[in-house]
């Protein structure tokens, strides 16, 4: 500084006398042992935290996948169907009469397809009791996309009864007594009747990625929760991403710095913390009993999600934008760009690759999410595919935890099948995320 | 863009009269007034903390951003006050342009970095237009032969000289009538320092320069007046000869000649 002038020196003190320092000592040697056997031992515990780490991923993938990959097969079996016009009431000139698509489907809905289905299922002789409750809805879509085979024939396969499926699919342990292995004898005869004459064939289970829920494991599918989920975060990136970056931008670059800001600030990171029940709770108090929201809809299930995604997604957007060096923003505002200018030509652009990444954090939890979307219905057994916004519908995790509720032995290799649909979903959409972010970045 | 003011030469371009400025309590420039004239460039020396770069920031109304500053006094472009509401900082930002200390070129293209001023002014209309602001500015600056067929180049790969003389093109480029430049070469090394005091020299009687330098050689080369600062008061203004010859106060000479600072 400058009152320091020249006259000011500074003054020498004399050391103590004191020998020499040994390095070769024996102390000194056992010192630097001791010091080189820390970092080893530092660097064994560092890599040994990783590997448990990694083996308890390992583990937990490794018995997601033997549980649930035979979730994307199903087993079907061949019969010989006639659609004959006098069990399914339905008069031919009529169906050929119908040439919109609107009206054909009206006619079939109203067609004794179960009748048919019963009665077709009669050639498996004492086992008619092998094909699936809900078959005769392929019948019915047979139909509706060919009306020509009306009063024809033809070989279709259809699904087989769970516990037939699981048999085929060696899910039992057939040593086991028949009262603990969990499937009858009957079903064991049935299926190794059926195997002896070659009239079941597995094969890639389309009914699990087309459909909805169902009450039968073989007719329960995924594609309903996924589309629920796909609703929901739409609803919930729509809301979060935009207001959280508004706000973290006014907070970060025009907010004044005082007592309310400080208490805003406070509050964001606590929120960041609460439990995400409390989220669910908010949601049907505010969403559903003061606006009168619909029960169970991806828009409630979606903006109850984003109240719970914001904090993130404030937290780690003005992090971003304040880790934007300030000589942009005085490079910009000196060759007089107003403040708006700095922001969303300088700031945000610089900023973006940071908000993306607590963003993928925020929705990867939102997709993960299960409990605050029990507590608005969205555990409501839905077995169409939800049709908007507002149609009832579930999300893949709440499938997943109402299927692990299920006691049908069926819904065990559905629930893990799911997961891996989930955990497929997460890492499409986080590398999907990561890609922009890295077309994004830009180095200053 | 030309203002009557900028034909007569014998006018000071910007007065300071009276100006104090605070930071909240703290008050760190004292009643500082003097004059910039076009045809000058004048120099801002001191020790580190004596408020030169505030004082500098003042002739921008770059002190706004922070929150706690606060200006007192007059401070006059071309017989306007800067500091009357009816002033738009967005407008005398553009007037009175400004290079700092650490070279600042947007991570955008070179082209990108001079045209991002004239087309948030609207300066150009066209492409053509355009084009010829970018050469012009980055020909004055001196940079042209070195960058004319890497225009689209990232303007933070180049060299710190050059990082900071697209710097000074790009305040260039938006034809200001006053260039503000903070220690403009104090992350720069010896022939990089060379080459932007060149550079200064040529403005000079184009633009109005206030250079605020660490460097005293600088300020003795590039400088035609130098005002000395110390402890947020102005000791001593005047020509540059004078000052670093025959300073007539006893803390300039103790400065220039090196026992303190």
């Amino acid at each position: 500084m400058a009152s320091t002038t020249a006259s000011t020196r500074v003054a020498i003190v004399d050391l103590p006398a004191r020998a020499p320092t040994d390095w070769a000592s024996a102390a000194m040697q056992r010192r630097i042992a001791r010091r080189y056997s820390a970092e080893r031992n530092f660097r064994w515990l560092g890599m040994g935290a990783l590997l448990l780490a990694a083996a308890f991923l390992v583990f937990l993938l490794f018995t997601i996948v033997r549980d649930g990959w035979t979730g994307f097969i199903s087993t079907e079996v061949k019969l010989e169907v006639f659609y004959d016009p006098a069990v399914l009431k339905l008069d031919p000139a009529a169906l050929a009469a119908a040439a919109d698509p609107a009206a054909r489907r009206a006619l079939l809905r109203q067609a004794e397809f179960p009748e048919l289905m019963l009665q077709t299922a009669e050639q498996l002789g004492p086992y008619d009791t092998v094909v699936s409750e809900g078959a005769w809805v392929d019948l019915r879509d047979r139909l509706e996309a060919n009306p020509g085979l009306l009063g024809n024939r033809e070989t279709i396969a259809v699904p087989v009864r769970s516990q037939i499926d699981l048999l085929a699919k060696g899910k039992y342990d057939l040593a086991e007594p028949a009262l603990t292995r969990g499937v009858s004898d009957r079903d064991v005869a049935v299926w190794r009747a059926l195997e002896g004459r070659g009239l079941l064939t597995t094969g890639f289970n389309r009914i699990f990625l087309s459909t909805a829920d169902s009450t039968v494991p073989e007719l329960a599918g995924v594609w309903g929760a996924a589309l629920g989920s796909l609703l929901t975060l739409i609803v919930t990136i729509s809301f979060a991403f935009p207001v959280g970056v508004l706000a973290a931008i006014w907070l970060e670059e025009f907010a004044p710095k005082n007592r309310w800001t400080d208490i805003i600030e406070v509050s964001i990171n606590n929120l960041a913390a609460v439990p995400s029940i409390i989220f669910g709770l908010l949601g049907l108090a505010v969403f559903l009993n003061i606006f009168g929201m619909p029960r169970s809809a991806p828009l409630v299930g979606g903006l109850t999600l984003a109240l719970m995604t914001l904090p993130v997604v404030v937290i780690s957007a003005r992090v971003a934008v304040k880790a934007v060096p300030p000589s942009i923003r005085e490079a910009a505002l000196g060759v007089g760009a107003s403040p708006i200018q700095v922001v969303f030509q300088h700031v945000l652009p610089l900023a973006l690759p940071g908000i993306l990444t607590g963003t993928i954090i925020g929705i990867a939890r939102a997709l993960g999410e299960t409990a605050p979307l029990l507590l608005i219905g969205m555990r409501a057994f839905v077995v169409d595919t939800p049709q908007g916004f507002t149609a009832p519908a579930t999300v893949l995790p709440v499938q997943v935890f109402l299927w692990s509720d299920d006691v049908a032995r069926g819904f065990v290799e559905k629930t893990s099948a799911a997961i891996l649909v989930l955990m497929v979903i997460l890492v499409l959409m986080n590398s999907f995320a990561i890609y922009f972010r890295n077309r994004f970045e830009r180095r200053w | 863009m030309s203002y009557p003011a900028n034909a007569d030469q014998s006018a000071p371009k910007m007065t300071a009269r009276g100006v104090n400025v605070f930071y909240g309590t703290k008050q760190a420039i004292k009643n500082v007034s003097l004059d910039v004239r076009t045809d000058e460039v004048t120099a801002f020396i001191g020790p580190s903390g004596c408020g030169k770069s505030t004082f500098l920031r003042c002739f921008n109304r770059m002190n706004d951003t922070v929150d706690s500053a606060r200006v007192e006094g007059a401070i006059k472009l071309d017989e306007t006050d800067i500091y009357a509401p009816s002033m738009d900082v967005v407008q005398l930002r553009a007037r009175v342009g400004m290079v700092f200390q650490k070279p600042n070129p947007f991570p955008k293209s070179i082209y990108e970095n001079i045209a991002y001023g004239p087309r948030i002014h609207g300066l150009a209309s066209g492409k053509t237009e355009m084009d010829a602001i970018v050469e012009g500015s980055l020909r004055r600056a001196g940079l042209w032969d070195e960058v004319k067929d890497r225009l689209s180049e990232s303007g933070t790969a180049m060299s710190g000289g050059q990082q900071q003389r697209l710097c000074i093109a790009r305040a260039i480029a938006v034809d200001p009538e006053v260039i503000l430049m903070d220690e403009p070469c104090s992350a720069l090394d010896p022939i990089a320092t060379a080459r932007i005091e060149e550079l200064i020299d040529d403005l000079r009687g184009r633009y109005a320069i206030i250079i605020v330098t660490h460097n005293m050689q600088q300020a003795a080369r590039v400088s035609q007046k130098t005002a000395f600062f110390h402890l947020g008061s102005m000791v001593e203004y005047g020509d540059t000869s004078m000052i670093f010859t025959n300073p007539s106060e006893g803390r300039t000479k103790d400065y220039i000649t090196g026992r303190y600072g």
